[in-house]
């Protein structure tokens, strides 16, 4: 007879991968990402391009001579920090920029730490906010959606819709409400901003995608948007919204301009970088909400989702020491 | 409908093999080895000499303890030796050596196939009985069944639950025997009802076996106190303190006995034996078991006496298929792969499968990408990710904190990595080092 | 340059007041101990292996510093010329305590041990023994995953790709015993070194009858107890079908090695005796050469075993 193989139990596995998990994130931000070139046109192609090449050839070059391992790129996690990246970055940047920030986001954010699942903080983020204190102008200087013919570097700019939520709550002026974008352009992505972060719709079609192939649970993007409407709420009733602006409407808007979907669905989700329960990520939401809150409405940013991300990052180790509920135990 | 409340996974079931195949007998070989080891706890004690003449039924050893089971001769012939044996995993195991000479069997065991209803024994006398005939848990765990029938003092069973789940993918033996011995089972558990002085009984059968359920309902309506629970289809609902979950929805606590919540738990294998023992006098000396897998010529529910190489059922069923790669004994998600099949059938084998190379090495793993699919899936609410490091790390003190001995060996936590990492290889190394810890201080206290 | 200046001294004095005031908590906090600790700590090897049986090398200072005679207490590591400076400090005679090495009593090599199955678990021998037999017949032989390979902290120890077995580098072993526990099958002995390093020894732990050990693995000890009968000294004993050889009772004499039917009992570090058959009995004395030969797979093996 010949030699059977022998392994201990279980010998059935469900077919996941970590490649499969990545492929279903990066089908999720397809549509976004259709949206934004439509917008924002070739910038948006050329940066997300250099930013995925850029990402994948520093890991490449970090396993083949630093590290000595073969390479990890065909699990795609390089891909997809790449394109994440790419998404947090205005349209025009200039590819020198974009590469720094994939150099930053490999090395300081995912490599440094010991490569895919050792990191602490989302890889992505820490390029993006690396690029954002190194580069704040160009950083802020986000282009017009102007459609697909929009040239890349001479793209014409502005400032998006969160810095004069901001202004008009500061100084009360409600004669920057025609600044905004109406709901239905937040909505659809027809406003200025990072160059995924734009299309509400899309993001919460492929968070709901993500959802429904369980790559991810609903506790992180619900709570997240539930806190951060609350205090959008509770800004309405204290009576710091100018004329004009209704509490439904500032609800709204905060929940659809910035990166608030983008994160919500897609950065904070990050496995690595999340907790491990359900309570823990319950947490986890709530506290990025109210961050986020909190610069938006007095931060020196106009936006505060990359910080309020990285600080909560910070607090997983913490989280996990909530554990999850064991067979048997009485509740609470 | 009804299932446990904590984690849970989906595999496929690929029962459609051997499902509805009816059960044949293994013929009888010619030489047999009969293992003194077929249960949880001391091994059985051999009551026979070496060239003595025993007949079918006849006591070959006696229980060696508390915890301990009887085994009785399945054939009628001259014992040859009292030696060691190896089982399918190459450990040495003591047996009795039998020849096997026609089919004589004990006068007083009924072989008529009668069904016989009438049960006016009083509990004690039933429980002897069981004890008598051997009986063990047969859904896998082997424990010796009369233990579980006499309640320490102090708890009282107020419902016995029967397990008719069959969770593990591939075997279809509970079904099969559900399906041709439905009204044995009634009185079965009617006959355990009376043991345990109780009046409620309920039958849960996962929904994936729909004649099962109808068949069940139809004879439960006959009879009182007995209920039929379809659950909802997800893995390891077959584990007893899932099934009391689902069926009851008490949580039995850590570390603690299902008597605890006031059930009992038994296999449907273990009441038809139960049923055999009592209104028939017959011990346990044989079992259904299923012979299973895609490239198998003859897949199927086999009743074979115990003793029986495991080689002469392969035949039966048509061979060790080309493409083997692994020889699993019982399903795929807690079975154990054999490297050899020369292993005699005992209580503890449920089933063999035939896993074609191809699906028999597992995945390179990847590093750990903290998904937490493996927190989500564990069915105790343990922390498979972190257990498993702690395991690599030797930090038994914070495995035990971290509730390591509610660990039921399931497999959630690898079956649903994604990694492919081998948590539960690292996590059961783990629990033997920390249950060994746990003995040494309680033994130090004493 | 003025910017310079300024930078230097700002964090110049920075630097001195930080240390200052480290100084001074030290100062303050400092707990009294016998100066003796420290000064016996210095000349222990500082491996913290727990060799010695204490929790570190620290611990084994402390535990000398109280001690009234050495008696006892040892460093595997630093072995003798180590103890003598401890006394030295202490004014304690050192207790000369034989020197061991580790010892792999299996030699089911590849050749020997037929493979009867593939092991496609987790590279450990402990996950491997828990489960079942192991890839050969032998339920007592090496499983040659390495787990003491991993546990040697001192680089004693790999695998030979040639045999499956672990190798002890004698001139790295300190005896520390991390091994003798890593090993799940105790088939790692700590033996007296012998004079030169010579000593005679049984490579094999199997304890099934002869027949079956001997289906199992060419080289296993069949218990037939022909080296019991030669040894004159009565320094082999047999138990459980497996002989033993007491190390202070052989006198190197070397009969029992003739005798071995099985091949079993290996003598270590002798010179060759005939030129006729230098295979058998040359190897022992050449360990360390293809030891060396082989390394860079074993560290290969020893990072795959720590992944």
């Amino acid at each position: 007879m010949k030699q059977l193989i022998v392994s201990p139990a279980p010998h059935a596995h469900s077919g996941d991968s970590v490649r499969k998990n990545m492929l279903l994130v990066i089908l999720a931000l397809l549509p976004a990402y259709v949206v934004s070139v439509v917008e924002f046109g070739w910038g948006a192609l050329i940066t997300a391009l250099i930013s995925v090449a850029a990402c994948m050839l520093f890991e490449w070059l970090i396993t083949r001579f630093m590290l000595k391992e073969p390479s990890h790129l065909d699990d795609l996690s390089a891909i997809l920090t790449g394109l994440l990246l790419a998404f947090n970055l205005p349209s025009n940047l200039p590819w020198w920029i974009v590469v720094i920030g994939a150099l930053a986001a490999m090395t300081l954010g995912k490599m440094s730490f010991g490569g895919l699942g050792q990191n602490l903080f989302n890889p992505a983020l820490v390029g993006r906010v690396f690029l954002l204190i190194s580069f704040p102008v160009q950083m802020t200087t986000w282009p017009r959606p102007l459609g697909f013919a929009t040239g890349y570097i001479d793209a014409e700019t502005g400032a998006t819709p969160l810095y004069y939520l901001k202004q008009m709550i500061k100084d009360g002026d409600s004669s920057l409400i025609s600044n905004l974008p109406s709901l239905t352009d937040a909505f659809l992505g027809a406003m200025g901003g990072s160059l995924g972060e734009v299309c509400a719709l899309a993001l919460i079609i492929g968070g709901i995608f993500l959802i429904c192939t369980r790559v991810i649970t609903w506790h992180i993007p619900v709570s997240i948007i539930l806190t951060a409407a609350l205090f959008a709420v509770v800004t309405g009733l204290v009576g710091a919204l100018p004329e004009g602006m209704s509490t439904c409407q500032y609800v709204l808007y905060t929940l659809l301009t910035g990166g608030m979907m983008l994160g919500a669905f897609f950065m904070a989700t990050d496995y690595v970088t999340s907790p491990m329960t359900g309570w823990g990520k319950i947490i986890f939401g709530i506290g990025i909400g109210l961050i986020v809150m909190v610069i938006r409405t007095w931060g020196a940013y106009p936006e505060g989702m990359s910080f309020a991300i990285l600080i909560m990052n910070a607090c997983v180790p913490l989280l996990n020491r909530i554990r999850p509920r064991r067979f048997g135990e009485k509740k609470k | 409908m009804n299932t446990f409340k904590i984690g849970g996974v989906h595999p496929h079931d690929n029962k459609q093999y051997s499902a509805h195949q009816p059960i044949t007998e293994c013929p009888l070989p010619k030489k047999a080895i009969i293992p003194l080891v077929q249960h949880i706890g001391a091994p059985a004690q051999a009551v026979v000499e070496k060239g003595q003449q025993v007949k079918v039924g006849e006591l070959l050893a006696k229980a060696g303890g508390f915890v301990s089971a009887n085994i009785h001769s399945p054939y009628s012939g001259t014992i040859t030796k009292i030696d060691t044996t190896i089982d399918a995993w190459g450990m040495k195991m003591p047996a009795i050596f039998m020849d096997v000479e026609g089919d004589e069997w004990l006068p007083e065991i009924d072989r008529t196939p009668d069904v016989i209803r009438e049960c006016r024994l009083e509990p004690k006398e039933i429980i002897d009985k069981v004890a008598a005939a051997g009986i063990v848990g047969l859904g896998g765990a082997c424990f010796p069944t009369q233990v579980k029938l006499l309640p320490p003092p102090g708890k009282k069973a107020e419902v016995l639950i029967v397990n008719g789940v069959e969770c593990e993918p591939y075997l279809t033996c509970d079904h099969q025997l559900m399906l041709e011995h439905g009204e044995e089972l009634m009185i079965g558990i009617q006959i355990l009802m009376r043991a345990l002085s109780i009046d409620r009984a309920i039958i849960g059968i996962e929904k994936n076996k729909p004649d099962a359920i109808a068949r069940m309902r139809e004879l439960a309506l006959k009879t009182i106190g007995v209920e039929v629970k379809p659950l909802k289809l997800k893995y390891p609902q077959g584990g007893e303190k899932q099934l009391i979950d689902a069926c009851i929805g008490r949580q039995v606590p850590s570390g603690a006995l299902p008597i605890e919540v006031g059930a009992v738990v038994d296999n449907v294998a273990t009441i038809y034996a139960v049923y055999e023992a009592v209104q028939k006098n017959k011990p346990l000396i044989s079992r259904v078991m299923t012979v299973t897998g895609a490239s198998v010529a003859r897949p199927g529910n086999y009743s074979v006496r115990f003793g029986t190489p495991l080689s002469e059922v392969i035949d039966l069923a048509g061979g060790i298929p080309e493409d083997t790669g692994k020889i699993i004994g019982g399903g795929p998600m807690m079975g154990r792969a054999m490297n050899n099949i020369d292993m005699p059938t005992n209580k503890r084998v449920s089933g063999l499968l035939f896993l074609p190379e191809s699906e028999s090495r597992r995945v390179e793993p990847e590093n750990c990408i903290r998904c937490a699919k493996c927190v989500t899936a564990c069915p105790m609410g343990l922390e498979p990710y972190l257990l498993s490091k702690q395991a690599q790390l030797q930090m038994w003190d914070e495995m035990e904190q971290h509730d390591v001995m509610d660990c039921i060996d399931c497999g959630c936590c690898l079956f649903t990595c994604p990694s492919h990492r081998p948590l539960l290889d690292y996590i059961r190394m783990g629990k033997a080092q920390v249950g060994g810890i746990i003995r040494a201080r309680q033994a130090a206290k004493k | 340059m003025k910017l310079i200046l300024i930078s230097l001294l700002v964090l110049g004095l920075t630097g001195l007041a930080a240390a200052l005031l480290l100084y001074l908590i030290a100062q303050k906090f400092r707990v009294e101990e016998d100066p003796r600790i420290d000064q016996v700590q210095e000349v222990l090897p500082g491996a913290n292996c727990g060799g010695c049986g204490f929790a570190g090398c620290r611990a084994l200072a402390e535990a000398c510093v109280k001690a009234d005679t050495l008696d006892g207490l040892l460093c595997p590591v630093g072995g003798a010329p180590t103890m003598e400076k401890v006394g030295a400090i202490l004014g304690l005679a050192a207790v000369a305590a034989d020197p061991k090495v580790a010892v792999v009593r299996c030699n089911g090599t590849c050749e020997a041990r037929p493979r009867t199955s593939e092991y496609n678990g987790v590279r450990s021998c402990r996950i491997q023994h828990n489960l079942y037999v192991g890839e050969t017949a032998c339920p007592f032989g090496c499983l040659g995953c390495g787990d003491c390979v991993a546990a040697c902290q001192f680089g004693a120890l790999s695998m030979d790709p040639q045999t499956g077995l672990p190798v002890v580098d004698e001139e790295k072993c300190t005896a520390c015993g991390k091994c003798v526990k890593a090993c799940p099958r105790n088939i790692i002995e700590l033996r007296k070194k012998g004079p030169k390093g010579r000593r005679m020894v049984v490579l094999c732990v199997n304890k099934d009858k002869g027949a079956i050990a001997r289906k199992a693995c060419l080289s296993a000890c069949i218990g037939c107890g022909k080296c019991q009968k030669e040894c004159n000294f009565e320094a082999i004993t047999v138990d459980s079908n497996l002989a033993y050889i007491d190390p202070e009772k052989c006198r190197l004499c070397r009969k029992c090695e003739a005798a071995c039917p099985t091949g079993a009992i290996h003598s270590v570090n002798f010179p060759a005796r005939k030129p006729a058959e230098p295979a058998a009995e040359a190897k022992p004395a050449q360990e360390a050469k293809p030891a060396q030969d082989v390394k860079p797979a074993d560290t290969a093996q020893t990072q795959e075993a720590q992944a």
